[in-house]
């Protein structure tokens, strides 16, 4: 199945890759204190193609892309590169850009404040004098080429988050890339914006540019990619044209499994039925960033919030747990009536919140992943009630193992972690808080197959065994399909429905949420 | 278990790694140069106790008001991300409120000192809670914030006391700026040794520190894991008025008078160096007090030691800049990667050569 493999000593012989390559990685090697991040890993890229670089976190592809990129030097190994003589030496990734590997990364690293033109042009004229005019004629005929729907006057923060990453793409074509590296462009893309983006990766790749795709979006990749690599705790797997390799296997190659042990992908357990106590319950709920709702949750309960981004569903949740500033309605907790004005009374009501972005509302990066579990547990004991540091571990110890964090010790700066561990780490500080109804948004996104899985297995398993309330928030409806046995659709602010049992299809959704039902 | 404590202290050594060796080097370097700079005397003083002296002495009990005013400064640092520029102005107007109540009555008493010790650290945490609510209310820039009170506070104090450079004459004042009799250690030093076992102690019994480092690192995070983040910065900049308090009342009972232009001036930027060589991010998180007290030992020790080598007063400042930079620069991230590099490369090559040398 793997296709032949030219290995170093004979592209040392020959000095020159094949004709189509246009980038060779052979053997690279790159150890970080404590880990191996990357050992002996090939990777090949040819001219015009989608090539999917998967794994799960860790694996090694962000550091193989650092490498390439010049972010980190390789410990062993060798890099080649289409129209550099011998062997190619990045050591900054302005290096890498001048040998025409150019990156385009997640959070997007334009300045916003700037014109689109002043955006693709920045930084590259090496003391000459800067004519805006022509720039901004060749901006315009740039986007205009490559059908992006900006121009080149245009203040970049006014664009669509698609757009600036489009903006992005074509500044690294103008400079006449030959690798263009795109790490999970999609993911705070919606549909539309996808299909956009990937149109420009079509036209691009029958520009004979090569493309790697790092995402974590399986469907992605088969309806754009050509080849896939997989790498596996900082080995290569294998390279795979996509026909060779149906999804599951894929799968299957990242985790490492067979494809028995994922039999359970489909059924992850059983849907608990909703208890009849009603755990948390709003009328007219309303916040600075959301319209008035109602909303209801049953012990026991795991329902969800659905809708495309930015229909309101996040906006809903905060507004639960006074995460923006609250402005009206009846909240009652457990019969009770109370008042939820910050996350201090809803931790107190007993209520969690795992927030949608890790990064900026989760963790606290430069805090070890003990002083991040015991967080939330520690600011409901109160101010005046440190916990000691013996019982600190020892929670934090039950829950590394408990959720099976892959950390190097409790002392390790949470920052320093895969994103999939981030969000174990956050999730167990609610855990440790046993809260009666945990409020989830986006749990699996940006993270690997394997621990999406886990994340749900977790969802049921709190539901069934310790009775607990839980709203799943996730953009991949399946997922929510799979642990949700109610969901409230919402369109444009508004809940437009909602759906249980039999109606519980991707088909009812899909009509609920395009407002096919009215 | 083990190795995770052991680890943990290998990062806080880390962090003090580049002050302490400093501190070394300064030593180091006197002693070489006059190998009786250390040497400590017992003299008699004006009021016949006889008392320690030697520049060692003299170096502890002069950085003691930046040392103070320095563990303020880093709490500041961590929770807001930024620095108080108006401690000096703010001491100064502190000083004058001291030096008001105990000028009021005919004679200077126990009461009348305690009186003024309490007025002087209200009066300080008040016009710092001015600072703390721009900042953590209005969410003005640290430095902008304080530049009000770092402009203004100086008139503020000379609207207090008056023109007047009142002198204070009496022998408890003189116990609380120099020495108790009977007691030969100067009394400042005791102030720092207070202020740091109460810190620690806060340290102890309460979240402080993981609250202001949350805070400090991710403002946003720490709000939805129920911590108020207005409260720990408005608190850090009580905790601050305490410590300019104390330091200011050092400064006029050292002096034995008040003066409103020349009390703490310009000890706002010593307190941010110390802050600073002490290896903590003047871009807030996370803190090390240690390492600020140690940054203003270290201040204080370069002024010293550049007077005893008799430079004169102008050129002082500049000399200091010069080994500031050294250390600045030693305790950057480049440095600071380059040297963990180095290290490690050190460590595989001794593991090298002990595995050739088994075989």
């Amino acid at each position: 199945m793997e296709n032949r493999v030219v290995s170093a000593k004979e592209l040392k012989a020959s000095k020159q890759l094949d004709k189509d390559v246009v980038l060779a990685m052979r053997g690279i090697d790159k150890r970080f204190p404590g880990t191996k991040a990357l050992n002996k890993v090939d990777f090949t890229l040819r001219k015009g193609e989608i090539h999917a670089l998967m794994g799960e976190n860790g694996a090694g592809k962000s550091t193989l892309i650092k490498v390439l990129t010049g972010v980190h030097e390789k410990d062993g190994g060798s890099i080649w590169v289409e129209g550099v003589e011998g062997e190619a030496h990045i050591h900054s990734p302005q290096e890498a850009q001048d040998i025409g590997i150019a990156t385009v990364y997640q959070e997007i690293t334009l300045c916003p404040n700037l014109t689109v033109a002043e955006n693709m042009f920045i930084g590259r004229n090496k003391g000459q004098m800067v004519h805006w005019k022509d720039y901004e004629k060749r901006a315009n005929e740039i986007l205009k080429s490559l059908g992006v729907p900006a121009r080149a006057k245009q203040e970049l923060g006014n664009c669509s988050l698609a757009v600036q990453q489009m903006v992005a793409i074509a500044r690294a074509v103008d400079m006449n890339c030959k690798v263009l590296i795109l790490d999970e462009p999609t993911s705070s893309l919606d549909d539309k914006e996808v299909q956009m983006l990937f149109g420009l990766m079509r036209d691009l790749k029958s520009r004979g540019v090569g493309i790697i795709f790092v995402t974590h979006f399986l469907e992605q990749v088969y309806e754009v990619s050509d080849r896939i690599t997989v790498l596996r705790n900082g080995e290569l797997v294998g390279e795979y044209p996509i026909s060779d390799l149906p999804q599951v296997e894929l799968v299957a190659r990242m985790m490492g499994k067979n494809l028995d042990d994922l039999a359970d992908l489909e059924e992850i357990g059983q849907k608990k039925t909703a208890g009849e106590k009603v755990v948390y319950q709003a009328k007219d709920l309303s916040s600075s960033e959301s319209k008035p709702f109602d909303f209801v949750i049953h012990e026991g309960e795991v329902n969800g919030f659905t809708g495309l981004l930015g229909s309101g569903r996040s906006e809903s949740v905060r507004a639960i747990f006074g995460a923006d500033r609250v402005t009206g309605g009846d909240v009652q907790v457990k019969g009770k009536k109370v008042n939820i004005t910050k996350p201090h009374d809803a931790m107190k009501a007993g209520i969690g919140y795992l927030p949608e972005d890790r990064k900026r509302d989760g963790i606290i990066a430069d805090l070890s992943v003990r002083e991040n579990i015991i967080l939330a547990l520690q600011v409901m004991k109160g101010f005046f009630h440190p916990m000691s540091k013996k019982e600190m571990e020892e929670f934090a110890d039950e829950y590394i193992k408990a959720l099976s964090i892959k950390t190097a010790s409790q002392e390790t700066p949470v920052g320093s972690l895969s994103g999939g561990n981030q969000q174990k780490v956050i999730l167990a500080r609610w855990l440790l808080t046993h809260p009666d109804y945990l409020i989830l948004d986006e749990p699996t996104r940006g993270i690997d197959v394997g621990t999406k899985l886990e994340i749900q297995k977790l969802v049921l398993k709190l539901a069934t065994e310790e009775n607990m309330s839980i709203t799943f928030i996730s953009s991949e409806i399946e997922e929510m399909l799979r642990t949700c046995s109610r969901l409230i659709v919402m369109r444009d602010r508004n809940i437009v429905g909602e759906l249980t049992g039999d109606q519980l299809t991707q088909a009812s959704v899909m009509k609920t949420i395009a407002g096919g039902e009215r | 278990m083990n190795s995770k404590s052991k680890n943990g202290k290998k990062s806080a050594l880390g962090q003090l790694l580049i002050p302490l060796t400093a501190l070394a080097i300064l030593l180091l370097f006197n002693l070489i140069r006059d190998p009786n700079f250390f040497a400590i005397k017992v003299a008699v003083n004006n009021d016949g106790n006889s008392v320690l002296s030697g520049n060692l002495i003299t170096i502890i009990d002069n950085a003691s008001a930046l040392a103070i005013i320095a563990m303020g400064m880093t709490l500041v640092t961590a929770a807001c991300g930024g620095q108080d520029i108006s401690v000096g102005a703010v001491g100064a107007i502190a000083g004058s409120f001291f030096v008001k109540v105990l000028k009021s009555g005919e004679e200077i008493t126990a009461g009348s000192v305690i009186l003024g010790v309490l007025v002087c650290i209200l009066a300080a945490v008040a016009f710092m809670m001015f600072n703390g609510t721009l900042v953590a209310v209005f969410r003005i820039q640290p430095m902008i914030a304080t530049l009000i009170l770092f402009s203004c506070g100086r008139s503020i104090a000379y609207w207090i006391t008056g023109s007047a450079t009142p002198q204070l004459n009496s022998p408890i004042i003189r116990a609380m700026g120099m020495t108790i009799p009977g007691i030969p250690i100067p009394t400042p030093i005791f102030a720092v040794v207070l202020v740091g076992i109460i810190l620690s102690l806060v340290f102890r019994f309460t979240n402080l520190r993981l609250y202001t480092q949350s805070v400090g690192i991710n403002q946003g995070a720490a709000r939805l894991n129920g911590i108020n983040p207005t409260v720990i910065k408005l608190l850090s900049f009580v905790l601050l008025g305490v410590c300019v308090a104390v330091a200011s009342m050092i400064g006029v009972c050292r002096m034995a008078q008040l003066s409103h232009k020349t009390l703490l001036v310009d000890v706002e930027m010593d307190a941010i160096l110390a802050v600073a060589i002490g290896g903590n991010n003047l871009g807030g998180g996370k803190f090390r007090i240690a390492g600020s007290i140690m940054g203003a030992y270290i201040i204080q020790m370069l002024t010293t030691t550049l007077y005893a080598m008799n430079v004169a007063t102008v050129n002082v400042k500049a000399y200091k800049a010069i080994v500031i930079i050294v250390i600045v620069v030693a305790g950057s991230p480049v440095i600071k990667s380059k040297i963990a590099a180095l290290s490690n490369k050190m460590k595989s090559g001794r593991q090298l050569s002990t595995a050739k040398g088994v075989r």
